[in-house]
């Protein structure tokens, strides 16, 4: 499962990133790593976009982009 | 005297202008979203016989390449143009600060870390031990507070106390197998006598992570042929010990475990509530549904402030310019120097100091808006949307700093690391109608609507401009810009409340700008055109009329001796060099509706937009007649419009206004962002067509309805 299926209130471990290495930088230096925890807080309207929490930092996140997180429950 | 040059680093917005300012009473601009510092800035100052320099470098999550803000954060602390490295942390957000943290500790070079926000720590149950940190980091950490301004003499003491003691040894602690490889790497660079300036553990780390620099400083070495089996062995033992074969991953992965370590040993997280107030504040703001139209109500509500209150000091300062302008020319009697100083330069700089009460509204609420963390939420709740249009969530931000000013607004499209994305961005802020352009909406919609109407259509211009600004980035993002999207992740701070001190300083130092401008630029350019409206002299024709309204005069015919003195400053204004200007370049405006004053205005509005008001106060005889004849007392710029321009060419003009090329200093910038005069001759074009096209339309649209 990936991290753009997960519904609001939902938490789960982030087992892979599967992107290039600029965006995985990116994702990195948020603390999204491997073994990290995420929550999704909230989704917008048109569900295009999240708020996950994670090391206590909200973070704003496009769902193009969570689909390359995968996570288990 | 000493000197000590500090590189200030951190991630975004954990408060590294903030601690500047708090330390050297500077005026840095400070705000609560990623990415205010986009250049570097160097703020001097002296202390206890020490003289202190310190570099704000830009905010950056880690030490990588990939946006503008870390390569430059990146290249200054690997050169060696500092003493001490002050590394700025977020005490509620220890854990994910500590990465750069290690990532700065790696550099090995002399490090202070300033546990910054702890009034906020408290507040919220974290409890930092500052000495404990500092014994597992190997580096003195100080608890600051920059908005209380507490720590900022222990921090100095302790910069100036790792400064003069000798550097030490790194002390982190990497996870047994990778030490392990670090140590096997450092003592083959021993057996093999290497000489560096950098230690051999930074070396190690360097290679074990695959840093590219250090590959090539070491492709070039004889060694390279023998390093080899060693690195690969080590690799191939991480990779077995860490089931991955991403050297990127192996190593985020033990900077989570150090930060994670660290924090395990020194913070206490004392209560963990859920319901923060941040999140209830976030429940109603950003909630699906209510989140965008409050976000519209909030800025409708902060136009309508910016009209209704302003229109008071507005009031009294247009009183005491004209008044100004009357006792100038009593003094100085009917001579040209009277003339130009009235009429020129008062009367110019007269025009745009009136519209400062609106202007430092304005900026009052856009700071409000930044320095609390309202501005991510936005970008949060509008990155669907811009993205559809082919847009960031980012550039949210340097368009609503565009309603400002457009010069800040290029700058701080440098957060969208993309170059499409952002050349995208500087191509749309134009639409956003800078402060600039106020004045001129504020006269006209004054001037050709009801006084109910007027904050409505004032909000409608600007709401107006912005969504035209979308559609051509949708255009342009089809045609011009194609290409991938910029990913969208950034952080939502937490709310903050305003400080009263910070907005004072980001205000103040706009309406300062703004008078400068009006001080300098604007006081210049309204002389030149007092000078290109009032002359060539035409002596004979000047003659006639004197002689023609004496003799009015002398029969008692008051109206005629007015509208004679009217027709003859008409003529005067027509046949100067300005109206020969704005005559010869009528032909391409007469089918939008202007008269050649308007197109004059127009022009000189390339240099700034606060001269187009400026020249129509010249242009229009703002006051001219008044005091001589004591008959016509309210002739103010306002009902000289009403006069004389009809609701269908004022709508054009706005229009126009709306958007035209950018001033003169922010076409410059532009260039200067965009990297190439291409662009900018791009931009004119762009603008230019589509400001005479919409125009036209207006013109004609308007027209049929009246």
């Amino acid at each position: 499962m990936t991290l753009d299926n997960m519904s609001k209130g939902e938490s789960a471990t982030i087992t892979a990133i599967n992107c290039g290495k600029e965006l995985k930088s990116r994702l990195n230096s948020f603390g999204l790593v491997r073994g990290q925890t995420v929550e999704v807080e909230k989704r917008s309207l048109a569900k295009n976009t999240l708020e996950i929490i994670i090391n206590n930092m909200h973070l704003a996140i496009r769902s193009t982009e969570a689909e390359k997180i995968e996570v288990s429950i | 005297m000493k000197k000590i040059r500090i590189a200030l680093a951190g991630q975004p917005n954990v408060g590294k202008s903030a601690i500047i300012n708090a330390i050297s009473n500077a005026r840095l601009k400070v705000g609560n979203f990623s990415g205010v510092t986009v250049k570097k800035e160097v703020v001097q100052f002296k202390k206890n016989d020490y003289e202190f320099e310190i570099t704000d470098l830009p905010g950056s999550y880690s030490l990588t390449d990939f946006t503008i803000e870390e390569r430059v954060t990146k290249q200054n602390l690997n050169s060696n143009d500092y003493d001490i490295i002050l590394n700025v942390v977020d005490s509620t957000n220890i854990e994910r600060n500590l990465y750069l943290t290690t990532e700065i500790l790696i550099l090995n070079k002399k490090t202070v870390v300033a546990l910054n926000m702890t009034d906020e720590a408290i507040k919220e149950g974290v409890e930092i031990d500052a000495d404990q940190l500092s014994k597992v980091l190997g580096v003195n950490c100080i608890k600051t507070s920059a908005t209380e301004k507490t720590g900022m003499e222990e921090l100095l003491e302790a910069i100036v106390q790792t400064f003069e003691a000798s550097k030490k040894e790194t002390r982190l602690q990497f996870s047994d197998p990778y030490e392990e490889e670090i140590s096997r790497i450092c003592s083959f660079l021993k057996d093999k006598n290497y000489k560096s300036d950098i230690d051999f553990k930074t070396i190690a780390i360097n290679l074990l992570k695959e840093d590219k620099e250090t590959f090539q400083k070491f492709h070039d070495e004889p060694l390279w042929i023998e390093m080899q089996p060693v690195l690969i062995r080590a690799y191939e033992h991480l990779y077995l010990h860490f089931n991955s074969k991403d050297l990127d991953d192996i190593f985020n992965e033990e900077k989570t475990a150090l930060a994670k370590g660290a924090v395990a040993e020194t913070v206490v997280f004392k209560k963990q509530d859920k319901n923060q107030s941040t999140g209830k504040i976030d429940d109603l703001l950003m909630n699906k549904f209510l989140g965008l139209p409050i976000f519209l109500l909030l800025m409708w509500g902060l136009f309508k402030l910016t009209f209704v209150i302003g229109s008071i000091p507005m009031d009294w300062i247009d009183g005491f310019f004209g008044w100004m302008g009357d006792s100038t020319k009593t003094i100085l009697g009917d001579t040209e120097l009277a003339s130009v100083i009235a009429d020129g330069a008062i009367a110019g700089v007269g025009a745009v100091v009136l519209f400062l009460p609106n202007i430092i509204i304005l900026f009052i609420g856009i700071a409000l808006l930044e320095t609390t963390g309202y501005m991510s939420r936005v970008a949060f709740l509008l990155d669907g949307i811009f993205h559809k249009f082919g847009m960031h969530g980012k550039s949210f931000i340097p368009l609503v700093t565009g309603f400002g000013c457009s010069v800040p607004a290029y700058m701080a499209a440098r957060t969208l690391k993309n170059d499409r994305d952002r050349l995208l961005t500087l191509f749309i802020i134009g639409f956003m109608s800078c402060g600039a352009k106020l004045p001129i909406y504020v006269l006209f919609v004054g001037a050709l609507f009801p006084e109910e109407h007027a904050a409505n259509v004032l909000w409608l211009i600007y709401i107006s401009g912005a969504i035209l600004g979308l559609f051509a980035a949708k255009i342009l993002k089809m045609t011009a810009f194609k290409g991938d999207d910029e990913p969208f992740i950034m952080e939502m701070p937490k709310y903050r409340r305003p400080s009263l001190k910070l907005i004072w300083h980001t205000v103040s130092g706009q309406a300062m700008m703004y008078l400068k401008k009006a001080g300098t630029f604007i006081l210049l350019a309204s002389i030149i055109i007092w000078f290109a409206g009032t002359y060539p002299k035409h002596t004979n024709i000047e003659k006639e009329f004197q002689a023609k309204i004496v003799l009015a005069q002398t029969a008692k015919d008051e109206t005629k001796a007015r509208s004679l003195k009217q027709e003859f400053e008409l003529y005067k204004k027509e046949n100067s060099y300005l109206g020969m200007i704005g005559h010869s370049a009528e032909p391409l405006f007469r089918p939008i509706g202007y008269d050649w004053r308007m197109t004059v205005s127009l022009l000189t509005g390339l240099a700034a937009k606060e001269v187009v008001v400026a020249t129509m106060g010249i242009l229009y005889g703002l006051g001219d007649l008044k005091d001589e004849d004591g008959l016509e007392e309210n002739k103010g710029l306002v009902n000289q419009i009403k006069a004389n321009i009809s609701l269908a060419s004022g709508v054009s003009f706005i229009v126009f206004c709306m958007i035209y090329l950018p001033c003169l200093a922010a076409s410059m910038v532009f260039r200067r962002e965009a990297g190439s005069w291409k662009y900018l001759g791009y931009l004119f074009v762009l603008t230019t067509t589509m400001a005479w096209t919409f125009s036209y339309a207006a013109y004609n649209i308007t027209k049929a309805f009246t």
